[in-house]
């Protein structure tokens, strides 16, 4: 396994907490939001990175909870300098709503424009994708494991990669799906695949239900390809997928996984 | 000084047990890097070695008949959840490294696992009854999601130290970085002193 360079003052790398500004939310389903937050300071992020998130009640009461970045920055891209003037400040967390969570309702129904918030980061140096990186790129996401895929695609497209990317995407149904519009208009140059496991878009033809060997085998690069391969979503969909995927032949060592949640009920 | 998010109050499962920047998780979430790996308890060890070479080595049916522990643990996952009054079964390092040749300046240990995943601990940690070899879970074999057939169980440190599929623990003379150690994640990992990423 690849690694980073063992630093000689880890104290250069510490990541201390920042205030960002909330600039802006948009609904992307009925339960997903996206904060893009201003943070002077921030130093960029590698695609598939996570950011902490504290929040602090007036009694000094406090928590925190870690959300992928669904853009993550400028860091890694090349030719694009760390100004911290330029767009490279401001990121992006598409937050799902958990049923009775604790900080996830704060954020996507009372957190408004203009509000301050901490956070720290980037944290994660396993799931990412480099943009210097011309290998073949396999991106499969369950529900909200679409956001730090989609920070990969987006950051592609900023660094004007070339390298062949695939997606599939599994959602319940369509009124699930987040960034419908902006996957629509990747569909020339990144190929997607969807799966609907409970309902479909009333034009769909194809089947309804979970990812299965068959599907997988239609829609990935083949194991020769040997794509890097990034599996994000709740736990049990992961452990399905990186299952189907190395008994389909593909190297163990090339599938990288973050999983959420506990294992099922 | 905080900034204070307005109008926010939190759920505030608080409970001493619970250290600085946790939540209280009822469930048993899932971490891991890659693939859940498949092992074949018919030639599966467990192995203590130093710098490589064997020192010692136990198969499935020779670890588990050693005396073992019935332990009662709470766990705190870097990730921010903390889970209470976790029961594992497991043989304790204690058992294992008494019957091992340890040099005096071996002061260190990396757990090797299956898929490749590695995490250092000091020698330290791994004894005085706060380390084991966990096998069950819960009253029931370990899950492989969850590490099984075997993982290490450390709780006095961040989970990840708890290294899933461990298939052997290598005595070092130096602290050399394991896994997430070498990708941003802290050397030692104290849950009650925050010590989650480089620098913390």
């Amino acid at each position: 396994m690849d690694t980073l360079d063992t630093p000689s003052d880890n104290q250069l790398y510490a990541l201390p907490w920042m205030v960002g500004t909330l600039v802006a939310r948009t609904a992307e389903t009925p339960t997903a939001m996206t904060l893009e937050i201003d943070v002077p300071g921030w130093r960029g992020a590698l695609a598939g990175q996570h950011v902490d998130v504290r929040l602090t009640a007036e009694d000094g009461y406090s928590t925190q909870r870690s959300y992928s970045l669904a853009s993550a920055g400028t860091m890694g891209l090349p030719g694009v300098p760390p100004d911290p003037a330029a767009h490279g400040s401001r990121i992006a967390l598409t937050v799902q709503v958990v049923d009775g969570g604790e900080v996830s309702p704060y954020l996507t129904e009372d957190l408004q424009v203009g509000d301050q918030i901490e956070l720290r980061g980037p944290v994660g140096h396993w799931f990412v994708w480099q943009p210097a990186d011309p290998h073949p790129v396999q991106l499969i996401g369950g529900g909200s494991g679409l956001v730090p895929l989609m920070s990969m695609l987006r950051t592609r497209r900023l660094a004007g990669s070339r390298a062949p990317f695939r997606l599939v995407v599994s959602v319940r149904t369509p009124a699930d799906a987040i960034y419908a519009d902006e996957l629509e208009a990747l569909g020339g140059d990144v190929e997607i695949t969807r799966v609907w496991t409970r309902r479909a878009p009333e034009s769909w033809t194809g089947p309804v239900g979970r990812i299965d060997a068959a599907l997988l085998e239609a829609a990935c690069f083949p194991p020769d390809e040997r794509a890097h391969v990034f599996v994000c979503g709740p736990t049990p969909f992961v452990e399905a997928v990186a299952d189907t995927l190395v008994d389909l032949g593909h190297d163990p060592e090339r599938i990288r996984t973050e999983r959420f949640g506990p294992t099922g009920p | 000084m905080a900034i204070i998010s307005r109008g926010f109050r939190g759920k505030r499962d608080v409970d001493p047990r619970i250290p600085p920047g946790q939540y209280l998780e009822r469930g048993f979430p899932v971490l891991s890097a890659g693939p859940t790996p498949r092992a074949d308890l018919s030639t599966w060890t467990f192995s203590i070695t130093a710098g490589g070479a064997p020192r010692a080595s136990w198969t499935w049916s020779e670890l588990t008949h050693l005396p073992h522990d019935d332990i009662v643990k709470d766990i705190h996952c870097v990730t921010k959840w903390s889970k209470l009054d976790s029961a594992w079964r497991g043989i304790s390092l204690d058992t294992l490294l008494d019957g091992v040749e340890v040099a005096p300046e071996e002061q260190y240990a990396m757990a090797h696992c299956d898929g490749g995943y590695t995490t250092n601990v000091p020698l330290a940690d791994l004894r005085g009854g706060k380390a084991w070899i966990a096998y069950q879970y819960d009253g029931a074999p370990l899950p492989p999601e969850h590490g099984g057939p075997a993982r290490l169980l450390i709780p006095h440190l961040y989970f990840w130290k708890s290294a899933k599929w461990v298939r052997s623990l290598d005595l070092m003379t130096e602290d050399t970085w394991g896994f997430w150690e070498r990708l941003g994640y802290h050397a030692y990992g104290d849950p009650w002193k925050e010590q989650r990423y480089w620098g913390d």
